[in-house]
């Protein structure tokens, strides 16, 4: 009943809109700057093997840090607010993303970039008509996976890095020994989370994907 | 341009310190449908790669003379696009979208497949899947087919049937073929000349004539008797009498 009480309260006076917004937008920006970064490093890197083998073990290396370990170096460089939590995101999702990418390139069968040059596919075409729609199964399932880590990662980079978002509404809600509120953050961070892999799960829906979830 | 479509001339390739070929010479004419069938290794498919100047060789000389297109062994279609976007593959060239069309139509209803045409390849069955295969590669205006074992992943009565269909399509879109397969059945079956590759380095030890016109019946005395030739000089039967093989052969 406290908990519900406590939603009521938070949605009046409009607090809880503003976290839900503050959070998405971080999200979405640290998110958004590691797929547009990250898928053509990995579609590079899966196509030149040299350059693979040189950076593999960086990658490996940053994949293992924890992003939480950035923090200090977040907040010493970017200070409080929007910028350390969106950097914060970007470094938990860039690098799966990349290994993902590489990964899927590396398993495309020789046979269809055969079959490519047969009929006469340009460079662009290759990568446009082959690669791309090859790898697409494989990077839309690491999108899912990367998407739930990127706001997971929000949720604890706001409760030291923040002073909005719904990980800063928790950790408030703590320091004030609201129980219903955290509560309250916990249930709604929980639903967007679901909402999140919801949408990107439409993708998998793209009638040209189908193949790579049904045979 | 050359009377023969494709000529090997004392062609060698080695790949390191193995010899795959050594002078082997090799000519094939036009509309001619000739099946290459040896043991395990020897090199079909190297030679379908000569062919095709996915390969160079080493020393001689391969030429092609004509557009050629190739079924691969493995399952080649793009499983992104749909059976009209892979069969309209073969019509790259063509700039007449009316044109594409029609000859897909065309395609389409050759191979059965009409009420598939935007099906995904994964929806299909195998037997569907490499008729597809057959119809991007005969669709267009190319004369030559090089097939790569492309019945060797069906069972064996979908392989039966599909010799019939590439024999069917064959009459209404004649080609020069060469088909490399390890079913002697499918070689006499189909072909008009079979040539026997020996263990590497290969060399061609025998050639068959089948002067039969397709589609040949499995059972018939004809083709009976050319399995029975390939078998004995592959070295699996001696005067109509089965070899013991041994299981290291």
């Amino acid at each position: 009943m406290a908990v519900i009480h406590g939603f009521g309260e938070e949605l009046r006076s409009g607090r809880m809109i503003d976290d839900i917004v503050a959070s998405l937008f971080r999200v979405t920006t640290g998110f958004g700057l590691a797929v547009f970064t990250g898928i053509p490093v990995g579609l590079w890197l899966g196509n030149h093997v040299r350059a693979r083998a040189a950076f593999l073990p960086l990658i490996n290396f940053f994949r293992s840090l924890s992003p939480l370990a950035w923090i200090p170096f977040a907040i010493l460089w970017f200070g409080i607010g929007d910028l350390p939590t969106v950097f914060l995101i970007f470094m938990a999702s860039f690098f799966p993303l990349v290994l993902a990418t590489i990964a899927a390139v590396a398993n495309i069968p020789s046979v269809y970039f055969r079959v490519a040059r047969d009929y006469g596919f340009s460079n662009s075409e290759m990568l446009m008509n082959v690669t791309l729609p090859a790898i697409a199964p494989q990077v839309i399932t690491a999108l899912r996976v990367t998407a739930g880590l990127a706001w997971l990662v929000v949720v604890a980079a706001e409760m030291i890095a923040g002073r909005a978002g719904l990980g800063f509404a928790i950790w408030d809600a703590r320091n004030g020994l609201r129980m219903d509120l955290l509560v309250c953050g916990m249930i709604v961070i929980g639903i967007i989370g679901i909402v999140l892999d919801r949408i990107l799960l439409q993708l998998t829906k793209i009638p040209s994907v189908r193949w790579g979830y049904e045979r | 341009m050359n009377d023969k479509p494709l000529v090997i001339n004392d062609a060698s390739l080695s790949f390191g310190s193995i010899a795959v070929f050594q002078h082997l010479s090799l000519e094939i004419d036009r509309g001619e449908f000739v099946a290459v069938v040896g043991p395990s290794g020897c090199g079909k498919t190297t030679l379908l790669n000569l062919f095709s100047q996915f390969l160079k060789p080493s020393a001689g000389r391969v030429v092609c003379s004509e557009r050629l297109r190739m079924v691969y062994q493995t399952d080649s279609l793009f499983p992104w696009q749909t059976v009209s976007e892979n069969i309209v593959l073969g019509l790259r060239h063509l700039k007449d979208q009316a044109e594409r069309e029609r000859q897909l139509g065309e395609m389409l209803r050759l191979i059965k497949l009409e009420s598939f045409a935007e099906h995904y390849p994964h929806q299909l069955s195998g037997g569907m899947r490499q008729r597809v295969e057959l119809a991007r590669a005969l669709i267009g205006d190319s004369d030559i087919l090089l097939l790569d074992e492309p019945f060797s992943s069906l069972d064996y009565l979908t392989r039966i049937r599909m010799r019939n269909e590439l024999a069917r399509m064959l009459v209404q879109l004649p080609r020069t073929v060469v088909l490399v397969t390890h079913d002697i059945e499918e070689a006499a079956q189909l072909a008009d000349r079979i040539i026997v590759l020996s263990d590497r380095p290969t060399r061609i030890c025998a050639e068959f004539e089948v002067d039969l016109p397709r589609p040949r019946e499995l059972t018939h005395p004809v083709v009976v008797t050319t399995v029975h030739k390939i078998l004995a000089e592959l070295g699996f039967e001696h005067n109509g009498k089965r070899v013991m093989v041994s299981p290291t052969a």
